[in-house]
C-alpha cells in the first residue's frame, strides 16, 4: 500500500482565495485528488450514513506521486562569516542542561561539518561526556573527551579551547551548584595535537552539525543551551568563568568573537550576539524559548519581568514548526461555493488521506444567521497525538482497548510528522508548540470519532436542520475578532472546543453581551489558554502549567508563553473559567461508556418552554453513536463559584457514570478516593440555559458525546428535537429577556 | 506510575469477576473488577494487545504493539465484529497471563 500524506494552507478560505495542497506520495506513481464536501462522519452502523460529496472542480484529477521529506529537529544557525571560519585559536563555551546524554553523539555548538570532517564542534560524545572535535578537512581529526558523562537535567559550564601556536586543546566541564547533592566534579583535561581546524565557509550552528543527509543537517541535541560564547583565542579557566557571566567583561572584549544572549527576542526566531560583531542568527523548527536559564533562582516566574533568567533555548530532536513542502496542486474557491466543511480526498493504491479545509462566507459578509465555529485551534493542538497510541496508561484512562486504523499507523511509521501538544518530546519534556503546516493523521472524517470527525455529527444535524449556516474557524475568529461574530445571530460550536486565545474569548464575550446566542454543543470547552504565533499562521503554543488535566506538566518557571509573554494554562486560573462564558466547566472525563441526562424541575420553567416543545421524556439521550449515550467522554457542570450565572437554569443533568470517569485534578485538593463516577455525584454533565443582558442567550450541553446522539434513529429523537428547538428559537430575532428584568 | 501487579484479593478463583466483565465490559464495575482491570490495562506498552480497525466501525483485528516507536503487529487470525467481543477475548488472554491458568468459565 502507498503512503499518501498531505496538508494545505490556508485552512480556511473565502471565495476567490486560493488554497495550496502539499502532498507526499510514496509507493505509487500517481494519486487521485478529489475535492469533497463533508456532511457527516464515517460512523458506526447505527449512525447516519457517511456523506462526502465530490465537488466538481478543475483541481480534481490525477497527479504524479513524489516523496517529500521533512526535516525534523530544531537547531540554530549563524550565517557563514570569516570571523569564525577564519579562526586559528579559539574558545567555545556555553552553559548546557542536557536531557539525553548517552544517546549518541550530539552537537552543542560550532562549525563542525561531518561530510568533510572539518571545523570545530563542541558536543556530547557517544557516552554522554563532553567532547570536542577538530578537523582539518583533509583527514586530520583531533578528539578530546572529558571521560565523565554529564547527568541529565543538570546545568554544566562546558568549554573547549585551542591554541594554534602550541597545539594545546583543552576541555572544561564543571557542574553548577544547584542545591542538590551529587558526586560529580569539575573535569579539566587537555592534549596536544598537530591538527589545525579548517572550518571552510559554512555557518556556525547550535544543536546540530552539518551532515550529508537530505537536508545537510544532523547531530541534533536534546537539552538547553544558555549564553554560548566564542572567543578568538584559548582562554584560561578563569577567563572562561568570567565570560560565562551575564555581560562581556571589558578585559575580554577584544577576545570575544560572539556572545549570544538567548534572552533577547524570546518571542521570535532571532538569536542575538551581544558582541560588536553582531553575529546574529536564527532558530529553525521552533526550539522552546522562554525556558529557565542556568541562573534562574525561582524568584520570578514571568520571563517578561526577568528575561535575563530566561536565556536558555531548549532544543529537541523532534521539534517541527513547518513541513516546508512544495505545493502539488491548488484550488481557488469558486464564487458560488457555499460555506462549509470540505476536504481534498487523496487516493493511491489502496491508501486514502483527507485534508480538511473550510470555505467561509465571502469576505466582509455573512450568508446566514448561523455560524458553525470549527475548532481549528483544538484540531491543531491535537494534531498527530502519538501518545494516544503509545502511552503506557492510555488503556487505563480510556477503559477500553486502544484502537488504531491504517491512517493512525502512518504516525509511528513517520515520526518526522512531528508531535502534538499531548505528547512529550523524545527527552521527556512536554511539547508546547504545534503547527497545522504538516500532514495530520487525526484530523479527518474517518477513524476515531473525536474532534473533527465527531464534530461532523453536529455539521450533519445543522445541515439537515434547513437553517442555513456559514463556517468560521478558530483561526478566523482569532484574527478577525468580534467583527466576524457580529455578522451572526447564532454561533454553534463543535463537540470539544477546548483551546482558546484571549482574542477568541474576548470576541465571544463581547458578541454575547451584544445579543449573540451561543450553542455550545460540547464538553471541556474554553479550558486552555493558547497563543497563536503573531507572525507564523497555524502555529500554536500551549503551556500546561499549574493546574488542570494535563498530558504533561510544564517545568517550574516555564508557565508563560514565549510567543506573547502571557501566563499559560487553564483559563480557570486566570479568572475566566468556562463557566462564566457558557455556564458550565470541565469536571470529569471517561471513555468507556456514555450515559443519559435526566430532566430537572427547572426544565419546566416557562423560560425554557420553547426548548422542551414536543418532549415529554424525563430521560434524554440514552442512545447515541458515541458510546451509547448523550452524556459522556468529557463532561462539564455548573458551578456558581467559577462564574456560572446565578439565573441560569440547569434543565437536565446526567447520572450513572462509570469508574473511569474521575474528577479533574483541579477539583481534588485532597485526594479522597471517592473521585469516580460511581461514587461521586459531582460527576455529571449539566445542560444549561441562560439569557444575557443584550437580549441574547446561551445553551450548553456540557458533554462531548452529545454530538453522537443527534442523528440517532434518523434524527427522530429527544436530543435532536431539543437541539433543533433551541436553534429555531435562537435564530428568531426576538430578544431574550433576563428573568425579573420586566418587573 | 506503575500499577501494582497481582494485588491482594485478585486470583484465579474469582470467576465472578470474569462473569461480571463478560456481562458488561463497558460501564460501571464493582470495585474488585475495576482493580483487576486496572492491573490488566496497566500492562506496559511493549507487547500490549490493541485492536486495528480493519473495516470502519465494523471489524477489528487483534494486534500487539512491538518495536520503538511501538507499532501494531496484526494477529490476523483474531478478527472481531464487536468491541465487546474483542474486550472479552483480550480479558481471557490477560487472565491467563496474570494468573498462569486459563479462564475456564461456562
Amino acid at each position: 500500500m502507498a503512503d499518501v500524506m498531505a496538508y494545505c494552507d490556508p485552512q480556511s478560505a473565502a471565495p476567490g482565495e486560493t488554497i495550496r495542497f502539499m502532498v507526499s506520495c510514496v509507493g505509487a506513481a500517481e494519486y487521485r485528488a478529489e475535492i469533497v464536501r463533508l456532511r457527516s462522519p464515517q460512523g458506526p452502523p447505527d449512525a447516519p450514513p457517511f456523506r462526502e460529496e465530490v465537488v466538481e472542480t478543475v483541481a480534481n484529477g490525477s497527479y504524479p506521486g513524489r516523496r517529500q521529506e521533512i526535516q525534523i529537529g530544531s537547531w540554530a544557525r549563524v550565517p557563514a562569516s570569516p570571523l569564525f571560519n577564519g579562526l586559528d585559536s579559539f574558545t567555545l563555551q556555553a552553559m548546557v542542561w542536557p536531557t539525553t546524554p548517552g544517546r549518541g553523539r550530539q552537537a552543542l555548538l560550532g562549525t563542525w561539518s561531518a561530510p568533510v570532517a572539518g571545523g570545530v564542534g563542541l558536543g556530547l560524545g557517544p557516552d554522554g561526556d563532553l567532547e570536542v572535535r577538530l578537523g582539518d578537512g583533509a583527514g586530520g581529526i583531533a578528539t578530546l573527551a572529558s571521560g565523565q558523562p554529564l547527568q541529565s537535567r543538570r546545568w554544566y559550564l562546558v568549554a573547549a579551547s585551542f591554541d594554534a601556536g602550541t597545539g594545546r586543546l583543552a576541555l572544561l566541564q564543571r557542574p553548577l551548584a544547584d542545591k542538590t547533592f551529587h558526586a560529580h566534579r569539575t573535569v579539566v583535561t587537555d592534549m596536544e595535537t598537530g591538527v589545525r581546524p579548517a572550518a571552510g565557509d559554512g555557518p556556525f550552528l547550535f544543536a546540530a552539525w552539518r551532515d550529508d543527509g537530505p537536508f545537510g543537517i544532523g547531530g541534533f541535541y536534546n537539552g538547553k543551551i544558555d549564553r554560548p560564547r566564542l572567543a578568538g583565542r584559548a582562554l584560561t579557566p578563569a577567563e572562561i568563568e568570567a565570560l560565562a557571566g551575564d555581560a562581556i567583561p571589558a578585559a575580554l572584549a577584544d577576545a570575544v568573537v560572539a556572545a549570544w544572549d538567548f534572552s533577547r527576542d524570546i518571542g521570535g526566531e532571532t538569536i542575538r550576539d551581544l558582541s560588536a560583531n553582531r553575529l546574529d542568527g536564527e532558530t529553525v523548527n521552533m526550539p522552546a524559548r522562554a525556558m529557565t536559564g542556568c541562573n534562574w533562582d525561582g524568584s520570578e516566574h514571568d520571563w517578561t519581568r526577568a528575561p535575563g533568567q530566561y536565556g536558555a533555548i531548549h532544543f529537541h530532536d523532534d521539534d517541527l514548526d513547518d513541513a516546508r513542502w512544495e505545493a502539488d496542486f491548488s484550488l481557488t474557491v469558486p464564487e458560488d461555493w457555499p460555506s462549509g466543511c470540505y476536504a481534498a480526498r487523496l487516493r493511491a493504491d489502496g491508501a486514502e488521506f483527507h485534508v480538511p479545509f473550510f470555505v467561509r462566507a465571502p469576505r466582509g459578509r455573512a450568508t446566514a444567521d448561523v455560524a458553525y465555529l470549527a475548532a481549528t485551534a483544538t484540531y491543531t493542538v491535537y494534531t498527530n497525538n502519538l501518545a494516544r497510541f503509545t502511552g503506557d496508561h492510555v488503556e487505563l484512562y480510556q477503559g477500553r482497548l486502544t484502537v488504531m486504523d491504517e491512517t493512525d499507523m502512518l504516525l509511528p511509521r513517520h515520526p518526522e510528522l512531528g508531535l502534538s501538544t499531548y505528547d512529550r518530546h523524545s527527552d521527556g519534556s512536554g511539547v508546547c508548540y504545534s503547527t497545522r503546516l504538516r500532514p495530520a493523521t487525526n484530523v479527518r472524517p474517518t477513524g476515531r470519532l473525536w474532534n473533527y470527525c465527531a464534530d461532523l455529527f453536529i455539521v450533519d444535524w445543522l445541515d439537515r436542520s434547513g437553517v442555513g449556516y456559514d463556517v468560521i474557524t478558530d483561526e478566523d475568529l482569532h484574527r478577525d475578532g468580534q467583527e466576524l461574530l457580529d455578522r451572526y445571530r447564532v454561533v454553534v460550536t463543535g463537540s470539544h472546543p477546548e483551546y482558546d486565545s484571549k482574542a477568541m474569548l474576548d470576541a465571544l464575550d463581547g458578541w454575547l453581551r451584544g445579543g449573540g446566542r451561543l450553542m455550545y454543543l460540547g464538553g471541556n470547552g474554553f479550558y486552555w489558554r493558547i497563543a497563536y504565533h503573531p507572525r507564523k499562521p497555524g502555529l500554536i503554543e500551549v503551556r500546561r502549567s499549574e493546574g488542570g488535566l494535563r498530558a504533561w506538566i510544564a517545568e517550574v518557571g516555564e508557565y508563560h508563553h514565549s510567543f506573547t509573554g502571557e501566563y499559560g494554562g487553564l483559563w480557570r486560573r486566570q479568572n475566566r473559567a468556562p463557566n462564566a462564558l457558557c455556564g458550565v466547566g470541565f469536571i470529569s472525563q471517561g471513555f468507556d461508556a456514555s450515559s443519559h441526562y435526566r430532566r430537572t424541575a427547572a426544565s419546566h420553567d416557562p423560560r425554557v418552554a420553547f426548548m422542551f416543545a414536543g418532549i415529554e421524556d424525563e430521560i434524554l439521550g440514552d442512545f447515541g453513536a458515541l458510546q451509547g449515550g448523550a452524556s459522556g467522554l468529557e463532561l462539564d457542570c455548573y458551578d456558581e463559584k467559577l462564574g456560572s450565572p446565578p439565573h441560569a437554569l440547569i434543565v437536565a443533568a446526567s447520572e450513572a457514570h462509570s469508574n473511569t470517569y474521575m474528577l479533574v485534578p483541579e477539583e481534588v485538593a485532597i485526594p479522597h478516593g471517592a473521585s469516580d463516577g460511581v461514587q461521586n455525584a459531582g460527576i455529571r454533565a449539566d445542560m444549561v440555559f441562560f439569557e444575557t443582558p443584550g437580549g441574547g442567550a446561551v445553551f450548553s450541553t456540557g458533554s462531548i458525546a452529545y454530538a453522537g446522539s443527534l442523528g440517532h434513529d434518523d434524527f427522530d429523537n429527544n436530543i435532536a428535537r431539543l437541539t433543533s428547538n433551541v436553534l429555531k428559537r435562537f435564530v428568531d430575532a426576538t430578544p431574550f429577556e433576563l428573568p425579573g428584568a420586566a418587573s | 506510575m506503575t500499577v501494582r501487579q497481582l494485588p491482594p484479593g485478585i486470583d484465579a478463583t474469582r470467576l465472578d469477576l470474569a462473569r461480571e466483565f463478560r456481562a458488561r465490559p463497558f460501564g460501571a464495575h464493582s470495585g474488585d473488577l475495576q482493580h483487576l482491570l486496572n492491573v490488566m490495562r496497566g500492562l506496559p506498552i511493549a507487547n500490549k494487545h490493541v485492536l486495528v480497525m480493519t473495516e470502519p466501525h465494523r471489524q477489528w483485528t487483534l494486534a500487539e504493539m512491538t518495536g520503538q516507536p511501538p507499532l501494531p503487529r496484526l494477529l490476523s487470525n483474531q478478527v472481531f465484529h464487536s468491541l465487546e467481543e474483542a474486550e472479552w477475548h483480550v480479558f481471557k488472554l490477560r487472565w491467563r497471563e496474570l494468573t498462569g491458568a486459563p479462564l475456564e468459565i461456562d
